[in-house]
């Protein structure tokens, strides 16, 4: 058979992976937002109490290997009687290593406020959480919004290492493409492609953002 | 009965995990070396090439960035052999794999630090008479080196992490240790606990050097 009728036989499947791919990657990104925002908050405003088992967990996650990772909360979890079967362990293995990604992008957004915004704020008489909602979280945002569409493409792409424990996300259904059909070079590609496609419009727009909040970096 | 923590068979085992963690060093020293200087060569190509050698530079970067590294290794291993009548084992095709990965990276890095030598530097130097090639090697390389050297240690250490990924062609290294451990004697939060601190504070001892180095060659 040639090269296109494969993969138009093997399509169906492949956009299943897709989407298993794009729900785990979505997932991530949502959650890591979410906790990571948290955590990079603290780690700037919070006590040093919160602050230092923060940067500790932070620090180790960013020590550890992606694919280690995921093993480590897979084989690890059920044994210590966390038994999570492979997507919820998969989404909260990338889910800890993004969110300490996200929380270093939050507190170098944050803490690259200069600090007589916030005592301006103040002194006009606005409370913190105003300070914060109206102030300093409009600026941060846009040194936010550029390296955090980056941690997203990681994200995507570290959800390829999720078909090591038995997840057919798009990596692993071309795996099995390849398997009955014998042709890897086609569906590699084709894997390429898809994965350039999802990542370069990502980081082309992190670029354009990047381009466009240039003039309130000093 | 609560589970019974037991590492006698991971310290049985252990030489597979400390060859391991030396073979994992290993490709990422190849890899960074090789892909340093194809980093360097591409930055500076497109720093001083013209507008076609400018969108060849960053088409490569694009290309090998934004796809995963485990379908790059897959690829490299599996498909290129089926196409071009190559053969190589699993650890050269994973050095390969990760020297153009790296260089895609480093490219970037390069790129930015060759941009950030003072303009007044290059030009003192060509008003003392240096060649072209004397002004990159004594004044642009090695001020850029200064400039570039916390992000370089950044990627370093990123790469060394990546390394893990070479399980996958069955390269001996340490997450192969781990797995092989694991499959063996079934003692999967024992290799696990000894793993993972490996890595780390490998990560951590390469950083601290490349910290220590970026202080001493820090302009005083």
């Amino acid at each position: 058979m040639k090269g296109i009728d494969l993969i138009v036989q093997a399509l169906p499947l492949l956009l299943r992976g897709l989407a298993i791919s794009l729900e785990i990657s979505g997932l991530v990104v949502a959650l890591a937002l979410v906790a990571g925002v948290l955590l990079g908050a603290a780690l700037v405003y919070g006590p040093l109490l919160l602050r230092l088992p923060i940067r500790g967990f932070v620090d180790l996650i960013r020590g550890i290997p992606m694919l280690v990772l995921i093993f480590f909360v897979y084989y690890v979890g059920p044994a210590a009687g966390l038994d999570l079967g492979s997507f919820p362990a998969a989404v909260l293995a990338l889910t800890l290593f993004s969110t300490a990604q996200v929380a270093e992008i939050v507190r170098g957004a944050l803490s690259s406020i200069h600090h007589g915004q916030m005592e301006a704020a103040r002194a006009i008489g606005m409370t913190f959480p105003q300070c914060l909602a109206w102030v300093i979280l409009p600026q941060a945002a846009r040194r936010f919004l550029p390296p955090w569409i980056n941690s997203v493409t990681d994200a995507v792409k570290g959800s390829a290492l999720v078909s090591l424990v038995g997840i057919v996300d798009l990596m692993q259904s071309i795996q099995q493409v390849i398997g009955r059909t014998y042709r890897p070079m086609p569906f590699y590609l084709l894997g390429a492609v898809i994965y350039f496609a999802i990542n370069y419009t990502l980081s082309s727009a992190s670029r354009r953002l990047e381009a466009r909040f240039a003039d309130v970096r000093e | 009965m609560p589970y019974q923590l037991n590492f006698t068979l991971v310290w049985l085992h252990f030489g597979r995990l400390a060859w391991g963690l030396l073979l994992s060093l290993e490709l990422a020293v190849l890899a960074i070396f090789a892909g340093t200087v194809l980093g360097l060569a591409l930055a500076l190509a497109h720093v001083s090439g013209g507008r076609a050698v400018r969108t060849a530079v960053a088409a490569y970067v694009e290309c090998i960035r934004n796809v995963p590294l485990l379908l790059l290794v897959y690829l490299v291993f599996y498909g290129i052999p089926t196409v071009i009548d190559l053969r190589y084992n699993a650890v050269t095709s994973f050095v390969v794999t990760l020297s153009l990965y790296a260089a895609a990276y480093l490219v970037e890095v390069f790129r930015a630090g060759l941009l950030a030598v003072a303009k007044g530097l290059t030009d003192a130097g060509k008003a003392i008479g240096l060649t072209a090639w004397q002004r990159l090697w004594h004044v642009r390389l090695p001020v850029m080196l200064r400039i570039v050297l916390p992000s370089l240690s950044n990627t370093f250490v990123s790469l060394f992490k990546d390394t893990s990924v070479a399980s996958v062609l069955a390269v001996p290294e340490l997450t192969y240790g781990a797995q092989w451990i694991n499959f063996n004697t079934f003692r999967i939060i024992e290799v696990y606990l000894v793993v993972t601190p490996m890595y780390v504070v490998t990560g951590y001892v390469i950083l601290g050097l490349l910290r220590r180095l970026e202080r001493r060659l820090a302009i005083r």
